[in-house]
C-alpha cells in the first residue's frame, strides 16, 4: 500500500504486526489509529482515508471513531501536552485550582493549544489515580497531587524543562519498580 | 503508593507495594507464580468453573454480580469460538485498584486469565485497557512475551493442547467502554455504542455475536487465588455472599486516601474513615460518603439506614455503621460498586459536587438514547447555572424530574448511572439546593473549593 502519510518504517511494521493479532480487520481500527496519531500528532481526513484502506473499510467507519473518543485528535496538541483531571475526586483536591495555574503559567487556555505550539492544556474526565489527586499527566507521565504551590513548582520546572530526574515529582511511573531481580 | 494499613489483609495486592518485588515474571516466579495454572490444567474445564461457582466470588467491576454464574450462563453449543475479556477500563471516578495490579503485579491477572479462558475453553482472550495507562499497556505486553517464552500463555500452553492467544488492547478515553457491551462494540473498531440486552447477553452473543465472558481485572485476579485454596476455602473469607477480599479506594478529603485491601466486611465506612484512613482534616466534620464510585447514590454523613438484610436480621446504622461488602451500601440504599469512597467534608457546596458529577456524566454519555443524551445534559447545564449565581428555587424539582425521565429508559445502565446521583443529591440535601437561590458573594463559604 502506498505510503501516503510518510509514516516512519517504524510505524508501518507496527501496524503490520498488530492488525493479523485480531480475528477480524475492523478490530484493529483504534490500535492502528493511536500508531498514526503517535507519529502525525493528529489523523486527519486523508489519514482516515489511509487507514480505513488499509483495514478495507470505508473512511467514515474510521472518522466517527476520531470524532468519538476524547483522545482521538483532528488536529495536534502541542510539543508538551499536559492534562489535567477534572472529575470529583481530584476537584476536592484543588484540581480547579491547578488548572487555572497552569494556564495562566503556561499561557494557554484549557482544551487550546498555545500560538507557538508548545504547550497545550486539557481538563479531563478520571484518570484513575484518584488517591494522589490532583493528577497530571504529561504526554505519558502520571504526576500526583500537584495542587497550590506544588503547582506552580511543578509548572516552573516544566517550562524550564527541568522536571525529569526532579525526586518530589517523580512519576507514578518512573516510582514503578520494574527491574529484574538478581539471583 | 498509599500507606499499608496494619489491618489489610491483603491477597490481591500482597506484593504490590513490596520494595522487593517487582512486574517481571521472574519476581512473580518466586512467590509461587503460575502454579495455579499447573493446578488448574490437571482438572477439567468444568471443575475449575465448579470451584469459582462454590468460591461464590462477585464481580468487582461494578455490577457485583457472581463471577460463577455469568460463566455458567455461556452458551457453549453453539460451536462458536469462546472469546475471554478482560474490562481493564478502569474509568468509574473514585477508582484506581486495577491500575496498581496491572503496573506492579501484571502476571497476576495473565495467570488468572489463562486460568478463566482454560475454564471457559477461550482460545483468544483480550485486554482491554484504557489509553490513559500508556506504561500499563506496555507492561503487560512486556509480561505477556515473558509469559509466552515459558510457556504460560499462546500456544499449547504448559505443552498441553490448549491454546490461548492474549492480546492488549487500548481504548481512547471514553467512560463508556467499560460497559461491557459497549467495550465489545469498541473492540469490534465502532463506536462503543451498548447492545440492547436482551438478546445481546455477552455469554450468548459477544464479540463478533460469539459466546464472550468479559470480567473485570480483580475478579480475573480472584480466580488464581479460587484455585490455589479451594473455592470452599475461598469462600470463608469473608461473609456469606461477600466472599473474598475487597481493594476499597478511598479518595477526597480524608488524611490518608489510598487503596486498602480487606476481607469483606472485616470494617465498617466508618473505621475506614476514621481509623485506616486517618479521619478528616483538622476541625473539619464530615458531610456525605460516596460509597462505590460516583453513579452510586451518596450517603449523608447524619442519615440514618434501617431495614432487614437478606438473611432476615434487622439493622440500624448511621453512616460509619454500614458494614463495607457488597450487601452493606446496598442495604443503606446504595452500593458498593466499584469500591471507590469518595469522601467529602463539610466545606463542600454540595450543588458544586452535584455540579461537578453531572459534567461528567454529561460529558461521556455515548448520545445513543434520547433520555441520558438530552437529559445528562440538561442535568449539567441546570447545575453550572445555579453555581453561576442562576439558582432558582424550582431547580431542585426541575432536577429530579429530569433525573426521572432517564432511569429506566435506557438501553445500558449508564442511565441509572447518571440519575442517581442527581436523585440522591437533590432529596438528601434539598435544603442546599433550595438555599443556593439566595446565595450572594457575602454568604458564601469561604472555605468552600471550586467544584466547576
Amino acid at each position: 500500500m502506498e505510503n501516503l502519510l510518510k509514516l516512519s518504517a517504524e510505524t508501518l511494521a507496527k501496524i503490520d504486526e498488530v492488525v493479523p493479532k485480531y480475528p477480524q480487520k475492523r478490530s484493529a481500527a483504534l490500535m492502528v489509529i493511536h500508531l498514526v496519531q503517535d507519529e502525525l500528532g493528529a489523523v486527519d481526513d486523508t489519514a482516515c482515508e489511509w487507514i480505513a484502506k488499509r483495514l478495507e473499510l470505508q473512511p467514515i467507519n474510521i472518522k466517527e471513531l476520531i470524532t468519538f473518543y476524547p483522545m482521538l485528535r483532528e488536529n495536534p496538541w502541542g510539543r508538551k501536552h499536559v492534562r489535567v483531571c477534572r472529575t470529583l475526586p481530584c476537584a476536592l483536591r484543588g484540581s480547579y485550582g491547578t488548572c487555572k495555574t497552569f494556564e495562566k503559567m503556561l499561557g494557554v487556555k484549557e482544551g487550546h493549544v498555545r500560538e507557538d505550539g508548545e504547550y497545550s492544556l486539557e481538563f479531563m474526565e478520571c484518570l484513575a489515580d484518584c488517591g494522589q489527586g490532583p493528577v497530571v499527566i504529561v504526554d505519558e507521565k502520571t504526576y500526583e497531587n500537584i495542587e497550590g504551590e506544588r503547582a506552580t513548582k511543578f509548572a516552573e520546572l516544566l517550562l524550564d524543562g527541568k522536571l525529569d530526574g526532579v525526586e518530589e515529582f517523580k512519576s507514578y511511573e518512573e516510582s514503578l519498580n520494574q527491574q529484574i531481580p538478581k539471583q | 503508593m498509599s500507606e499499608q494499613s496494619p489491618k489489610e489483609r491483603r491477597i490481591i495486592l500482597k506484593y504490590a507495594d513490596d520494595p522487593a518485588y517487582s512486574n517481571r515474571i521472574d519476581c512473580y516466579l518466586r512467590v509461587g507464580g503460575y502454579q495455579n495454572l499447573k493446578k488448574a490444567f490437571a482438572m477439567k474445564p468444568e471443575e475449575v468453573g465448579e470451584e469459582v461457582l462454590k468460591s461464590g466470588v462477585r464481580g468487582r467491576g461494578g455490577a457485583g454480580f457472581p463471577a460463577g454464574m455469568k460463566w455458567k450462563f455461556l452458551d457453549r453449543k453453539s460451536g462458536k469460538p469462546i472469546y475471554l475479556i478482560c474490562n481493564a477500563d478502569e474509568s468509574e471516578p473514585g477508582t484506581f485498584k486495577d491500575r496498581q495490579i496491572m503496573y506492579k503485579d501484571p502476571h497476576q491477572l495473565i495467570e488468572g486469565m489463562m486460568i478463566s479462558a482454560y475454564a471457559i475453553g477461550a482460545s483468544q482472550a483480550f485486554i482491554y485497557i484504557r489509553a490513559e495507562f500508556h506504561e500499563g499497556a506496555r507492561i503487560l505486553n512486556r509480561a505477556i512475551s515473558e509469559a509466552k517464552d515459558k510457556g504460560f500463555c499462546g500456544n499449547n500452553i504448559l505443552g498441553s493442547d490448549f491454546s490461548c492467544d492474549l492480546v492488549v488492547h487500548r481504548g481512547a478515553g471514553a467512560y463508556i467502554c467499560g460497559e461491557e457491551t459497549g467495550l465489545i462494540e469498541s473492540l469490534e473498531g465502532k463506536r462503543p455504542n451498548p447492545r440492547i440486552k436482551p438478546p445481546y447477553f455477552p455469554a450468548v452473543l459477544g464479540l463478533y455475536q460469539c459466546p464472550t465472558i468479559v470480567n473485570n481485572v480483580e475478579t480475573l485476579c480472584n480466580v488464581r487465588h479460587i484455585i490455589e485454596m479451594g473455592g470452599d476455602e475461598f469462600a470463608k473469607i469473608g461473609k456469606p455472599n461477600n466472599t473474598g477480599t475487597r481493594i476499597w479506594c478511598v479518595s477526597g478529603q480524608v488524611m490518608k486516601p489510598g487503596y486498602y485491601e480487606f476481607e469483606c466486611g472485616a470494617l465498617t465506612l466508618g473505621q475506614m474513615i476514621f481509623d485506616v484512613c486517618g479521619g478528616l482534616r483538622p476541625g473539619r466534620s464530615l458531610k456525605a460518603v460516596i460509597p462505590g464510585g460516583s453513579s452510586a447514590k451518596v450517603l449523608r454523613a447524619d442519615e440514618r439506614f434501617s431495614g432487614t438484610l437478606k438473611d432476615g436480621t434487622a439493622f440500624d446504622w448511621g453512616l460509619g455503621d454500614i458494614p463495607l461488602d457488597f450487601d452493606g451500601p446496598m442495604s443503606a440504599g446504595s452500593m458498593s460498586g466499584s469500591g471507590g469512597i469518595i469522601v467529602m467534608d463539610d466545606t463542600v457546596d454540595i450543588v458544586q459536587a452535584m455540579a461537578n458529577i453531572n459534567a461528567f456524566y454529561a460529558h461521556e454519555s455515548c448520545g445513543q438514547c434520547t433520555p441520558c443524551r438530552e437529559g445528562s445534559l440538561w442535568m449539567r447545564k441546570i447545575t453550572q447555572r445555579m453555581c453561576s449565581g442562576g439558582a432558582r428555587k424550582e431547580d431542585a424539582d426541575l432536577l429530579l424530574s429530569v433525573a426521572k425521565q432517564i432511569e429506566g429508559r435506557t438501553i445500558c445502565a449508564f442511565g441509572e448511572a447518571a440519575a442517581w446521583p442527581t436523585q440522591s443529591f437533590v432529596t438528601k440535601f434539598k435544603d442546599d439546593f433550595i438555599n443556593k437561590a439566595s446565595e450572594t458573594a457575602e454568604n458564601r463559604d469561604p472555605k468552600s473549593l471550586q467544584l466547576i
